[in-house]
């Protein structure tokens, strides 16, 4: 099963080590990881996205709770989180295909944010099955390069108040 | 150097001392001459290993006999990496150390330097936290932290990586951070509902028991644990690192359990309707197949680690916390109960099936009866094989702390340094050492430390000229085929010991047997007694199939 993991910790050099050799010690493949500034100074949270055994990965949660620098670990339940994503897609762009694009762009709240020489870069954000969507219709064209930041992953409501 | 200035190096040699550190083992180098140089001035003693790998397993040794964080020390790049198989023995066995390890300067990590490696990156897996120190004044910080993290929760072994720029940098002590561990905050007490329900389920058992783990030797919980088998009456098993909870003579100790345990401890384990694991990690080692392991029983899973919990063994209640403080806890509650029959039915198993080693001759068995005979109270050492196994079948110890071994790693040389940390912890108590002729040649150049420093440890070398546990493995499931294990008559452990300026013994009869270990007890020496076994028998009871209670005995 997949599972979003959010993880509070101190922004300091080697933790992300630390945190991403807990799962591959353990054969976990991270789809995604993202991580950033908060609201706290010195303090980053990272969104983990893995697939993988519930039980293994629920040893992994609490192996990561005993690190020093990790303040919170949680196992993020899709339906009580906001859950974003964002892309990046250079598309090459005909003349005969620029309408059609165009049109895709308008449906999947894209934008373009470069052009030049017939590609653009267009970006996309969403959850992750809007991202999925937007490419399988880009894909239809010629993609020169893309990239995908990964899932953020928020709960809603009172911070710790999801149980 | 300005008045109020000091550099890394004394700030972290002042630190230690706060931390109330008597004695470091280690090994200098080129990386580490900083803190050496400020060592001379300080009241902390040194104990000059004669391989890092040594150094840590000392600082481990000292810190299972004494509970007291043990601290050990290396140079950069190789002396860091020789350190690691003695770092990794500590934080299996969960024991409190704190390695310091030089680092090159600043300016030159990353780069391929002389003497460099990533020792943080390195040891993150085998540390229970790790330290790359920037700034000569966050030393004070650090060093507190890390004996703080080493001796609390589970413990474990914390490194703290010193470039030599930092050792030498000069700062002013208003300068310091304070230390700061907002993510740790290990579980101590039980929770009382947790407890509550324990006690009941303790109530309502017809068969309980208790399987004592290491957990139960770390967190000094012996004294409430035999209070709590004497008043509600229930068997006691152990794991290899729990054989010291409880004294081995005790009326419901029924010995250790697992793929070399007893086999009224396996049945126990096999029959039981309860059984409470107290500082226990359930290694399979201990449990043989899953499938197959306890298959009556509710399990209440006492530990102070949480990821401990159902990892291995799904617990029907766990309670994470400090042993000591749970057991004492359920003590206060449960009633007076008796289970005379239960007890009785596990007396006639273990009757039926008595340790059936030779106790005659020049076995390691009757070795070991002999030393039990002869010794008062020691500190047991064991190293890693065959004879670790007769070690804990056939000598029966009395109080906690008094048998070290590396149960969860595993690593074969850590006896003869661990016991010498063992002795400088508790001067007053024998520490014997009980080794194989294999695992005794990984390390014994560390006797001329104990010459050099009049550490007067006895060193028994089970000697049969082979790997004895590859054997006997080669033997049980590898159709005789042996490979590897034979050692071949090269050796003289006694002449080898003597070259290193210890007391070297040679013993070939039986009568040679005690006259030899008083001789080692009481010569004020470093002694070996190199043993010549009459022959090569296997270590059993072993369980050879797919539960415990398929064994060869």
């Amino acid at each position: 099963m997949k599972h979003t993991i959010s993880i509070l910790c101190d922004d300091i050099p080697g933790v992300m080590t630390r945190i991403s050799g807990l799962f591959s010690r353990r054969g976990f493949n991270i789809e995604s990881l993202t991580v950033g500034h908060t609201e706290i100074p010195d303090k980053s949270r990272f969104t983990i996205v893995v697939k993988g055994d519930d039980t293994v990965l629920e040893q992994v949660r609490k192996q990561l709770q005993k690190l020093i620098h990790v303040l919170k670990v949680r196992d993020i339940k899709r339906s009580l989180a906001v859950e974003r994503e964002h892309a990046l897609i250079k598309i090459r762009v005909n003349e005969e295909q620029r309408g059609e694009i165009l049109q895709i762009i308008t449906a999947v709240q894209a934008r373009i944010v470069d052009s030049a020489d017939n590609m653009w870069i267009l970006e996309v954000t969403g959850n992750s099955i809007h991202i999925d969507n937007a490419f399988n219709l880009f894909r239809s064209y010629e993609i020169l390069e893309s990239i995908r930041t990964g899932k953020i992953a928020l709960e809603r409501g009172e911070p710790g108040s999801v149980k | 150097m300005k008045k109020g200035q000091k550099t890394g190096a004394r700030a972290l040699v002042k630190a230690l001392e706060s931390a109330g550190v008597e004695y470091i083992f280690g090994y200098p180098g080129g990386a580490t001459l900083p803190i050496y140089d400020e060592l001379a001035h300080s009241s902390i003693k040194h104990i000059l290993a004669r391989h890092e790998q040594g150094a840590a397993h000392m600082a481990d040794g000292y810190a299972r006999a004494s509970g007291k964080v043990g601290v050990c020390m290396a140079t950069s790049g190789p002396g860091a990496t020789n350190l690691v198989t003695g770092i990794a023995t500590a934080y299996m066995d969960s024991s409190p150390v704190v390695a310091i390890t030089g680092q090159v300067a600043t300016s030159m990590i990353g780069n391929d330097a002389f003497q460099e490696v990533d020792t943080t990156g390195i040891t993150i897996p085998i540390t229970k936290h790790n330290y790359l120190i920037k700034n000569a004044s966050d030393i004070p910080a650090i060093v507190e932290e890390a004996f703080y993290i080493a001796s609390t929760g589970r413990k474990g072994p914390v490194l703290i990586d010193i470039p030599k720029d930092v050792q030498q940098e000069l700062f002013y002590s208003h300068q310091s951070r304070k230390i700061n561990l907002e993510g740790y905050k290990p579980t101590l007490k039980g929770h009382p509902g947790q407890i509550r329900r324990a006690v009941q389920l303790i109530k309502n058992a017809k068969k309980p028991l208790i399987i004592a783990g290491g957990g139960v030797v770390i967190s000094d919980a012996s004294e409430e644990l035999i209070a709590l088998i004497k008043k509600a009456s229930i068997p006691v098993i152990h794991t290899l690192m729990g054989k010291s909870a409880v004294p081995n003579n005790h009326e419901l100790f029924f010995g250790m359990l697992g793929y070399h345990g007893r086999v009224a401890a396996n049945t126990a384990v096999n029959e039981a309707d309860l059984i409470i694991a107290a500082g226990v990690r359930f290694v399979d080692r201990t449990t043989g197949p899953l499938k197959t392991f306890a298959r009556q029983a509710k399990i209440i899973h006492i530990d102070i680690d949480p990821a401990e919990i159902s990892k291995n063994i799904p617990a029907f209640l766990p309670i994470v916390g400090d042993a000591k403080n749970i057991l004492s806890q359920i003590l206060k509650t449960i009633p007076e109960i008796k289970h005379d029959e239960w007890i009785k039915y596990l007396q006639s198993v273990a009757a039926k099936h008595p340790l059936k080693a030779k106790l005659s001759g020049v076995t390691t068995p009757n070795i070991i009866r002999i030393l039990k005979e002869i010794t008062e109270n020691p500190v047991v050492v064991t190293d890693v094989g065959k004879h670790q196994m007769f070690a804990v079948h056939y000598f029966p110890v009395e109080t906690a702390h008094s048998f070290l071994t590396s149960g969860g790693l595993g690593t074969m040389g850590f006896s003869v340094p661990a016991a010498i940390g063992a002795k400088v912890a508790v001067k007053n108590r024998q520490v014997v050492d009980i080794a194989g002729d294999g695992s005794f040649l990984m390390t014994c150049q560390q006797l001329a430390t104990a010459v050099q420093y009049n550490i007067p440890i006895l060193v028994l070398v089970m000697n049969d000229y082979c790997l004895g546990m590859i054997h006997q493995l080669q033997d049980v499931s590898y159709g005789k085929r042996y490979q590897a294990c034979d050692l071949d008559k090269i050796v003289d452990h006694a002449k080898l010991a003597e070259s290193l300026g210890a007391c070297g013994i040679r013993v070939t009869e039986e009568q040679e047997i005690a006259p030899a270990i008083s001789e080692g007890l009481s010569n004020g020496k470093p002694t070996v007694i190199d043993f010549i076994l009459e022959e090569k028998s296997n270590a059993y009871p072993m369980v050879t199939g797919k539960s415990l209670l398929e064994y060869i005995e």
